[in-house]
C-alpha cells in the first residue's frame, strides 16, 4: 500500500496544480496579514478563503484527478493488489497532498501571525474541510462513470454545502420563527461541515456576540470543551462515512 | 486451474455472460473465439476480478477469487487496449510494476520481450506519445515480465507489426512448451492455428462449445481453424 501511495503522491506533485494552489494560498494569506495591521481582521478575511475556496479546490481537483487516473486504477486492479488498498492509497495521496498544500500555504502564515486559539482552530478546520471534500469527490467520481456528470455532481455538492444549505436553513427559520428552533439549529449545523467549521472558527473570534440568541446557544454548546470535541468528531465522521461509502462502491465496481 | 461455474453478468439489459461454465487446466492453450460483443472480454475481466459476476463463481487453483487478490500474482494479463498513466515513461511503468509485484516474492523477471520488441531505447518516452502498436508491445512485455503461470492475452496481435507479431507468437509457443495455461482471444484465426490446443466458442454471452482442436477438426472435416469455425457458424445458422 505504501508503494501505491508513493506513486500517487509523486504523480500529484508532478502535476503543477497543487503547487499553484499552495502558492495561491501563500500569497493570499501573506498579503491579507500584511495589509491589515490587526491580525483578527486578517483572520476574518481568510475565513472565507478557508470556508469557500479550500473546499472548492479540494473537491474539483480530486474529482478530476480520479477520472484522469482511471487508467492507472485499471492497471492496478489487474495486479495482485487489494482494491481496498488501491482506493485507500488514492485517498491518502489526494488528502495528504492537498492538506500539505493547505498547511504550507495557509497554515504556516496563520500560525505565524495568529498563533493563539483562533489561528489553530482555523488551520484545523481547513485541514478537516480538505479531507471531507476529498471524500465527497471520491464518492462523486465512483458513482458516475461519466466524467462531465461526476464533476458536475461534485460542484453541485460544493454549491449545496457552501450556499444552498444556508438558504434552506434561513428559509425554515423564517417560516417557523414563532417556534423555538435552537435545538433544530444545533442539529442542522451537524449536517453541513462548512457551517460547522464556520461556527467553530467564529466562536473563537469573539464576535459570536453578534450572532444573536442562536449564537448564544451555539456558544453554550460548541464553546465548551465537550462541544468542541463533538464538533471535531462530527467532522471526522463526515470524512470517514463518505470515504467508506465510496470504498464500498469501488469494491463492487466493474472496470 | 481456472474453473468458472455458471457465471452470469448483466450490463443493464444486456446479458454479457449467460451461465458460462468453463474449466481450464495447466499446459493448455485455449482460444476464446466469438463474434464482437459475445462476452469474451467480459469473461476475461471477470477472471481477473475487474468485473464482478452477478451470479456464479470462479475458482483459481481451487480457491474462490471473490475477495481474493493474491491469485493475480500468477496471472499475466495483456488487455485489448492497454491504458497507462499518460505522464509516466515506459521505464517508469516497468519499474512501478516491478516494484508492486516484487513485493510478492518473485524477484527475477523475464525481459526477453522487452528486448525482442526493441523497447530498451524507448524507455524514456512518455506513454501518451506512444503509438498504438508500441503500447501493445508494452502491454505484452508486462504480461510476460513476471513469468506467470497463467497468461491471458486479449487480442494480442491487434495493432502489432508483422515482425513484432512473430516475436510474440514465438514467445507464446515457448511459454506453452513450459506448461503454462494460455488464454487467447483473437479474430485473426489463421495465426492461432499452430498455437492453440483447445477452442472455446462464445456467442451472445453463452459458451457454444469447448472442444479440443483435433475434435473440432474431426467434427467439421476441416484442417484450418478458420474454416472449421466458419463451418460451425454456418451450421448453427
Amino acid at each position: 500500500m505504501k508503494k501505491i501511495i508513493k506513486y500517487v503522491f509523486t504523480d500529484i506533485l508532478r502535476n503543477k496544480i497543487v503547487l499553484g494552489y499552495t502558492a495561491f494560498l501563500l500569497v493570499m494569506s501573506l498579503s491579507v496579514f500584511n495589509l491589515e495591521d490587526n491580525t483578527s481582521k486578517g483572520l476574518l478575511s481568510l475565513l472565507n478563503v478557508v470556508l469557500i475556496i479550500v473546499p472548492l479546490v479540494s473537491v474539483i481537483f480530486s474529482t478530476i484527478y480520479i477520472y484522469n487516473s482511471a487508467e492507472f486504477v485499471e492497471l492496478l486492479v489487474s495486479q495482485p493488489l487489494r482494491r481496498k488498498h488501491i482506493w485507500t492509497s488514492l485517498y491518502t495521496g489526494l488528502a495528504g497532498s492537498l492538506s500539505l498544500a493547505f498547511l504550507i500555504g495557509a497554515g504556516v502564515p496563520i500560525l505565524l501571525y495568529a498563533p493563539a486559539g483562533t489561528g489553530a482552530v482555523m488551520t484545523g478546520m481547513g485541514l478537516l474541510l480538505t479531507i471531507i471534500f476529498v471524500s465527497i469527490a471520491l464518492l462523486a467520481a465512483v458513482i458516475t462513470r461519466d466524467k462531465a456528470k461526476g464533476i458536475g455532481m461534485a460542484i453541485f455538492l460544493w454549491l449545496y454545502f457552501a450556499l444552498l444549505f444556508d438558504g434552506l436553513v434561513l428559509f425554515i427559520l423564517f417560516q417557523f420563527q414563532d417556534y423555538p428552533l435552537e435545538k433544530f439549529m444545533l442539529v442542522a449545523t451537524a449536517f453541513n461541515p462548512i457551517d460547522l467549521s464556520r461556527i467553530m472558527i467564529l466562536l473563537k473570534m469573539d464576535i459570536s456576540a453578534l450572532m444573536g440568541f442562536t449564537g448564544a446557544v451555539f456558544r453554550d454548546f460548541f464553546g465548551s470543551g465537550t462541544g468542541f470535541i463533538i464538533a471535531i468528531g462530527i467532522l471526522v465522521t463526515w470524512a470517514a462515512v463518505l470515504f467508506w461509502l465510496s470504498l464500498r462502491r469501488f469494491n463492487r465496481k466493474d472496470l | 486451474m481456472i474453473i468458472a461455474n455458471n457465471v452470469s453478468k448483466k450490463f443493464g439489459r444486456l446479458k454479457a455472460l449467460d451461465n458460462v461454465s468453463v474449466t481450464c487446466n495447466n499446459g493448455e492453450c485455449i482460444a476464446l473465439i466469438g463474434p464482437n460483443g459475445s462476452g469474451k472480454t467480459t469473461f476475461i475481466k471477470s477472471i481477473l476480478g475487474m468485473v464482478m459476476p452477478d451470479q456464479g463463481f470462479i475458482t483459481f487453483n481451487g480457491k474462490n477469487i471473490l475477495h481474493d487478490w493474491q491469485y493475480r500474482r500468477y496471472i499475466g494479463y495483456m488487455p485489448q487496449i492497454g491504458r497507462y498513466p499518460d505522464n509516466m515513461t515506459i521505464g517508469q511503468v516497468f519499474n512501478m510494476m516491478k516494484d508492486i509485484r516484487t513485493g510478492s516474492g518473485n524477484n527475477d523477471t523475464d525481459e526477453s520481450l522487452v528486448d525482442g520488441f526493441g523497447l530498451k531505447p524507448l524507455l524514456q518516452k512518455r506513454m501518451r506519445t506512444l503509438s498504438g502498436g508500441t503500447r501493445q508491445k508494452v502491454s505484452a512485455s508486462l504480461a510476460f515480465l513476471f513469468k506467470p503461470d497463467v497468461l491471458i492475452l486479449d487480442e494480442p496481435t491487434a495493432g502489432l507489426d508483422p515482425v513484432a507479431a512473430e516475436v510474440l507468437k514465438e514467445k507464446i509457443l515457448f511459454e506453452k512448451s513450459c506448461g503454462r495455461l494460455i488464454l487467447i482471444t483473437s479474430h485473426i484465426l489463421s495465426e492461432l492455428d499452430d498455437l492453440i490446443t483447445q477452442v472455446i466458442y462464445m456467442q451472445d454471452g453463452q459458451v457454444k462449445f469447448h472442444k479440443k482442436l483435433e475434435e473440432l477438426q474431426k467434427d467439421t472435416g476441416e484442417q484450418k481453424l478458420a474454416k472449421a469455425i466458419a463451418a460451425v457458424m454456418k451450421r448453427s445458422v
